[in-house]
């Protein structure tokens, strides 16, 4: 516990430093809170990180109809590793038991030798299933090539498994940003309707205190808060899943303060007359709702429409997303991002010039 | 002549709405340094909202306050330096300590006392490291003085600072605020108890319906009812056995005022002892019974049930 103030310990005394260090304890005491802001999205990117993580090989599971032949095509598919192991077993059955099995899904295609005059092998298979279409031009190689086949042309796969171009490592600012979107709206915005509604506010506005003092601490506790934030989902990443920041971490600082600050200033707008826990939460996941959706925190803004893709791009999240993440995943610096950070800087503004205006102390 | 602690003149509060709200109607008081003030009224009398306008926390409609001297418009900050306040209702952060709370609160003034007096003035010693939510009501109203008086103020203003409390409670509650006025502080505190009024004040107003209808000492408030003695007693059957004129006591000497309320008959007397004879007499010869006879000193109560009517306790009715 800290002890009481005395008058020769002036920062301990000052108001900020207490304002301030009065919103950390009340955050630190409040488990559930801490649970949302800190564990949540640590959570979802072990989440996703895992479902989405590239596979070894993928596995094709088929199954060969039970002829005299049926052997010699199982030897020619065990060539190659999709073909062999758990997930890859090749099952020699009965005509009946194959279409049972493609019927029920535990198989992607049927092959079946000399059934038809002038052709070699049939395929069964259903072209509206995935996989099934690249299964069967797999194993039409194998077999052409064991049949004889020469490809005319080379060709040299170059398949992207290192950090940088895995889903986790676009997955990871996205989170970045989401992160600092729901911190700065609930962390200021509910803090505030709280205090009101404790006639906290009035309270204060009944001492000395500085109304520029209160609002300052207000945005420096949620910038401590960010930082905290900020370390733990970035170290979690690395030691999870080896995620690298391939740009420069002072470009990444600026924009997580630069992103703070702006949905600090959207949690003070949207709290600035809202009365009740009602009013501020429905308002809050109403101005978040389409930057989940829409601001690129999971999938690329270009898969919407071109036009769609024009509104998406003004929201505040879209540009600080897209900013992390050319800076994280490709090492842009600042300078190629200015109209992105111009653009952050103007919400900013605006959110704080409307706030300051409309913002109602009881 | 001497500046004086709070002085008002022709305050006047309109809430807009549909229809608009007129909670205080043209209030003029004075309070002087080193006075405790009560403002004394039933729900909805417009007590807050004087106060809050007393406190800059509210714009009056019309109407001119000054503070200390000083007037809210051009010296906000040094007023708020000097006053202290206890709002009807605030629930302070509930995972704060009492210490913490009032770091914080002490930390907004210039100067003031230190936070272990303070939580020593309310007697709050052994709560000050529990945390806001693990006190009890009274100990939380003693916190919120804790926090008023923490910048060491020359007045305070306190709005209902006792209602809901338990009797103890209440009686701990007068001891901090009477020690706070014996160092020639002022204090304006609003009530809807009256026993807190005669206890605490030098002087109360008793407003009804946004207006003050009574302004005076206790004492003199109480004089004004023209006897200090109250007698009530009922009769059985009802007095309704007895004839109007026998309901209105005022013809017998020696007493100034007679109320008849649900059967129970309130007449205030300066000589309880010559009174007492004659009303046994009459109610012999009406040939009814006496089922209670009590008398007592007349409380500020007696001063409001006199002058409109009502209860301070009663709802109030609508204005016509
Ligand atoms: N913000 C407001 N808007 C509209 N009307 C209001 C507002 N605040 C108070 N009133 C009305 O003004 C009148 C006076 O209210 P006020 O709170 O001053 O009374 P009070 O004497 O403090 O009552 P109580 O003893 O219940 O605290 C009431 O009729 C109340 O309904
Ligand atoms: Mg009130």
């Amino acid at each position: 516990m800290s002890p009481p103030v005395t008058s020769g310990n002036r920062l301990a005394s000052h108001p900020m430093m207490q304002l301030v260090l009065s919103r950390m304890r009340e955050f630190w005491r409040q488990p559930a809170a801490v649970f949302w802001v800190y564990g949540f999205p640590l959570l979802m990117m072990v989440a996703l990180g895992t479902a989405f993580r590239n596979r070894p090989v993928d596995k094709i599971p088929v199954t060969i109809v039970n002829t005299s032949e049926a052997p010699a095509i199982l030897k020619i598919l065990q060539q190659d590793e999709r073909f062999v192991g758990p997930g890859g077993e090749v099952e020699i059955l009965s005509p009946e038991e194959c279409k049972q099995q493609l019927r029920t899904g535990k198989t992607l295609l049927i092959i079946s030798a000399n059934t038809s005059p002038g052709a070699d092998y049939t395929f069964t298979y259903d072209p509206e299933r995935p996989g099934s279409l690249s299964a069967r031009n797999t194993i039409n190689d194998l077999l052409q090539k064991a049949g004889g086949r020469r490809d005319p042309l080379s060709v040299s796969n170059n398949e992207v498994r290192e950090p940088g171009g895995r889903y986790i490592d676009f997955l990871v600012p996205g989170l970045l940003g989401m992160g600092l979107m729901g911190g700065g709206m609930w962390g200021v915005g509910f803090a505030i309707v709280n205090l009101r509604i404790r006639k906290l506010l009035k309270r204060y506005l009944a001492t000395p205190m500085r109304r520029s003092h209160f609002l300052g601490s207000m945005m420096i506790s949620r910038l401590l808060f960010t930082v905290t934030e900020v370390l733990i989902l970035v170290l979690g990443a690395r030691w999870l899943f080896g995620v690298v920041n391939h740009g420069s971490f002072l470009a990444v600082a600026l924009l997580v303060i630069l992103g703070a600050c702006q949905f600090g200033g959207m949690g003070l707008l949207i709290a600035s007359r809202a009365e009740t826990t009602e009013t501020v939460s429905g308002l809050m996941n109403l101005v978040m709702l389409p930057m989940w959706i829409g601001s690129g925190v999971f999938y690329s803004v270009e898969r919407f429409p071109a036009v769609l893709q024009m509104v998406l791009n003004a929201l505040p999240l879209t540009p600080l997303i897209y900013s992390l993440r050319s800076v994280m995943q490709d090492g842009a610096s600042l300078l190629s991002l200015l109209p992105q950070i111009g653009l952050i800087s103007l919400w900013t503004i605006v959110t704080f010039a409307l706030a300051m205006r409309w913002f109602r102390w009881q | 002549m001497e500046t004086p602690a709070i002085h008002c003149r022709e305050l006047t509060k309109t809430y807009a709405g549909r229809p608009p709200v007129e909670a205080v109607r043209g209030i003029d008081m004075t309070v002087a340094e080193g006075e405790c003030f009560g403002v004394l009224g039933p729900n909805g009398a417009g007590k807050t909202t004087t106060i809050e306008i007393l406190e800059g926390l509210l714009d009056q409609t019309s109407g001119e306050v000054e503070i200390l001297g000083m007037q809210w418009r051009h010296a906000a900050e040094s007023i708020r330096e000097s006053i202290g306040i206890s709002l009807q209702e605030t629930r302070f952060s509930d995972k704060l300590s009492v210490l913490e709370t009032l770091n914080l609160f002490r930390s907004f003034y210039r100067h003031g006392i230190t936070v272990s007096e303070a939580i020593e003035r309310v007697g709050l010693e052994d709560k000050a490291q529990a945390w806001v939510k693990n006190l009890s009501g009274g100990q939380q109203q003693r916190l919120a003085v804790a926090a008023a008086i923490v910048g060491d103020p020359r007045l305070l203003f306190l709005d209902e600072p006792t209602t809901g409390l338990d009797p103890q409670s209440r009686r701990q509650l007068w001891d901090i605020i009477r020690r706070y006025g014996a160092q020639g502080r002022s204090v304006l505190l609003t009530t809807h108890y009256m026993e807190e009024a005669e206890q605490l004040c030098d002087r109360v107003a008793i407003i009804d319906r946004g207006k003050i209808i009574a302004l005076g000492s206790p004492r003199e408030l109480i004089a004004r009812l023209g006897g200090e003695h109250v007698i009530e007693f009922t009769l059985t059957p009802n007095a309704t056995t007895l004839n109007q004129s026998e309901n209105d006591w005022t013809q017998v000497n020696h007493v100034t005022g007679s109320v008849y309320e649900d059967g129970c008959h309130r007449l205030t007397v300066t000589q309880p002892h010559l009174v007492i004879p004659q009303i046994l007499s009459h109610v012999e010869q009406a040939g009814v019974q006496l089922g209670s006879l009590t008398t007592r000193h007349a409380r500020l109560e007696d001063v409001f049930v006199q002058l409109t009517g009502r209860h301070l306790d009663d709802t109030p009715e609508v204005p016509a």
